[in-house]
């Protein structure tokens, strides 16, 4: 079974009728059940490297939190390096076997099946457990007894496979508590299942085949900006799309997972972007890598070093330093492939250089004072998208020299004198295409100007509400890519 | 609390910084501005500010981070 498949709205609703029927204490073991069926169905073959995380991660906590190592942080250390490095080797171990050549390395050996792809879930629940154990080793976090209530939080089924990555004290405790059945919760929950099947069915899976042919078609110049911004809107429909079914289903059991993004393609400038695009990542890794390795005693020195001889540069040389480790995690995670190295060093390249550049910027400003006219606005909305694009890209060429060669060719070829090839849709898939991008925009343009637009909805006429939900209904089931002899695309997150 | 406001200050001089400023809400400190001023704050009044102290109730305002800073200094 995959999120993406018929069969999981059908299992979802089955474990809410059962959930809502048992007694408030009990309905978290109904949600445990629910997700170890979700695992076994969707991805038993890996059961092994989810076990090793719930377990090592569980008793590592034990041995933090219990005993001897409560008082004492000495002897708490070896218990956290030791787990960190299980869990990051076996999620390193697997990455590693996706790289190019590993199948013909591993033919034959015992983890020759590692090849079939990646663990579900891997990435996200190793990261989830390994920020709960770390907050349990700075006594941020109390370690959780129960076995079962633990494993509920590392792998509740909904954010399995694409997030978002929670906390436990933000998570933990939703799980495991009571909740009542609300009609209005239930019904805000579908909402959003259903505008994120739209997004990922609709328009994400239309869009597979034409990203597929631009990238198999060595397209560069034109054809290659024309799939950057394909692949963004592509990305965009696929993983907010997996996303809004992980809050909404999450929803309507009562529990409320963290935003994974705020209006990304509207920032103006990459702090901004970043700050809204898979925002539980960036919060992850800046809790986790950036301020632990700002903050430490090497940097601190290399800071005061710097400062002593480099001035205002000076200052800031342990911020860099720690922003391009940061990079580099964010990268590894996504991949061990060079793509996503180079993926990683771009953007903290983009970063320090907008902030070296922020008094030219600041002066440029007093100048000619463009900074609040709307139309300045809309021109850094396109610059950054455009520029987002550019370095997102990096993900569909593990070899980065093919990257640059497209990236290049954007400069040396003009973009008019290359022809965009044929890209596999038909007439009908670019007008479903235009209107359900059209819809993906307006929602996005109401909701940062109104906010929750379900909550609007719920204020005004019901009708207009229940004529909405039905409509997007058909969409999906008129429009959508699924059913029978129809290989759903997976989630592009999902091999990350 | 003149120093630390000042230090703000020099981080975003097109600001007026008070000590009930909320600076997290509305998004005048970034995660770079944080980390300046935590090496700024370890220059000026010899504080380290350690990671598990990063976390937003600390900095949502100058005051708040005005009393960690006391807090630390003390312990």
């Amino acid at each position: 079974m995959t999120v993406q498949s018929p069969w999981f709205p059908l299992f979802t609703a089955a474990l809410l009728v059962i959930y809502y029927r048992v007694p408030g204490q009990w309905q978290w073991r109904v949600l445990l059940t629910g997700s170890g069926c979700f695992y076994l169905w969707a991805g038993k073959a890996y059961l092994g490297f989810l076990l090793l995380t719930l377990v090592s991660t569980y008793l590592a906590a034990r041995q933090m939190g219990d005993g001897q190592g409560r008082e004492d942080r000495k002897k708490r250390r070896p218990w956290l390096i030791l787990c960190l490095t299980v869990n990051a080797s076996a999620l390193m171990l697997c990455k590693s076997c996706l790289l190019p050549g590993a199948k013909e390395l591993l033919a034959g050996s015992r983890v020759e099946f590692l090849t079939l792809g990646l663990p579900l879930g891997i990435s996200f629940y190793t990261l989830q457990t390994m920020g709960y154990l770390i907050d349990v080793y700075r006594g941020t976090v109390e370690p959780e007894r129960n076995f079962g209530k633990f494993s509920l939080f590392a792998a509740w089924f909904p954010q399995l496979i694409q997030g978002p990555v929670s906390g436990f004290s933000q998570l933990g405790p939703q799980l495991t508590a009571a909740h009542p059945y609300d009609g209005q919760r239930l019904s805000f929950g579908a909402q959003r299942v259903l505008w994120g099947y739209f997004k990922k069915l609709v328009i994400a899976d239309r869009l597979a085949p034409a990203v597929t042919a631009l990238r198999q078609e060595q397209t560069v110049g034109g054809g290659f900006l024309v799939l950057t911004i394909l692949y963004a809107v592509q990305l965009y429909g696929d993983f907010t799309g997996g996303v809004d079914i992980a809050l909404g289903v999450s929803e309507c059991f009562g529990i409320r997972l963290p935003e994974n993004f705020r209006q990304p393609f509207f920032a103006k400038n990459t702090a901004q972007y970043w700050r809204r695009w898979h925002m539980t990542l960036g919060t992850w890794m800046k809790t986790y890598v950036f301020y632990p390795v700002s903050v430490s005693a090497p940097v601190r020195r290399l800071s005061r070093w710097a400062r002593a001889r480099l001035g205002g540069f000076g200052k800031r040389v342990g911020v860099y330093l720690a922003t391009g480790v940061t990079w580099l995690a964010t990268g590894v995670w996504h991949g061990l492939t060079p793509n996503f190295l180079v993926w990683g060093m771009l953007n903290c390249l983009v970063i320090v250089l907008s902030q070296e550049l922020t008094p030219l910027y600041r002066r440029f400003h007093s100048r000619f004072g463009w900074k609040d006219k709307p139309w300045y606005g809309v021109f850094e909305g396109i610059r950054m998208f455009l520029l987002m694009n550019l370095i997102r890209a990096c993900d569909l060429y593990a070899d980065p020299r093919e990257y640059f060669h497209r990236l290049l060719s954007l400069f040396s070829v003009p973009l008019w004198r290359q022809p965009v090839p044929a890209l596999g849709l038909t007439g009908a898939d670019w007008g479903i295409l235009a209107l359900g991008i059209g819809a993906m925009l307006l929602v996005s343009l109401l909701q940062q100007r109104a906010g929750s637009l379900r909550q609007l909805l719920w204020r005004g006429n019901p009708w207009l509400r229940y004529g909405l939900t039905f409509l997007l209904l058909v969409a999906v089931l008129l429009f959508g890519r699924y059913g029978v002899g129809y290989e759903g695309t997976n989630f592009i997150y999902s091999q990350f | 609390m003149e120093r630390l406001l000042r230090m703000l200050t020099q981080l975003h001089p097109e600001v007026t910084f008070t000590p009930d400023t909320r600076l997290l809400e509305e998004e005048l400190l970034d995660s770079f501005d944080i980390v300046t001023l935590v090496s700024e704050i370890d220059e000026e009044y010899g504080v380290v500010i350690p990671a598990q102290e990063l976390i937003p109730e600390n900095f949502a305002t100058g005051t708040a981070l005005y009393r960690l800073i006391r807090r630390l200094g003390e312990g």
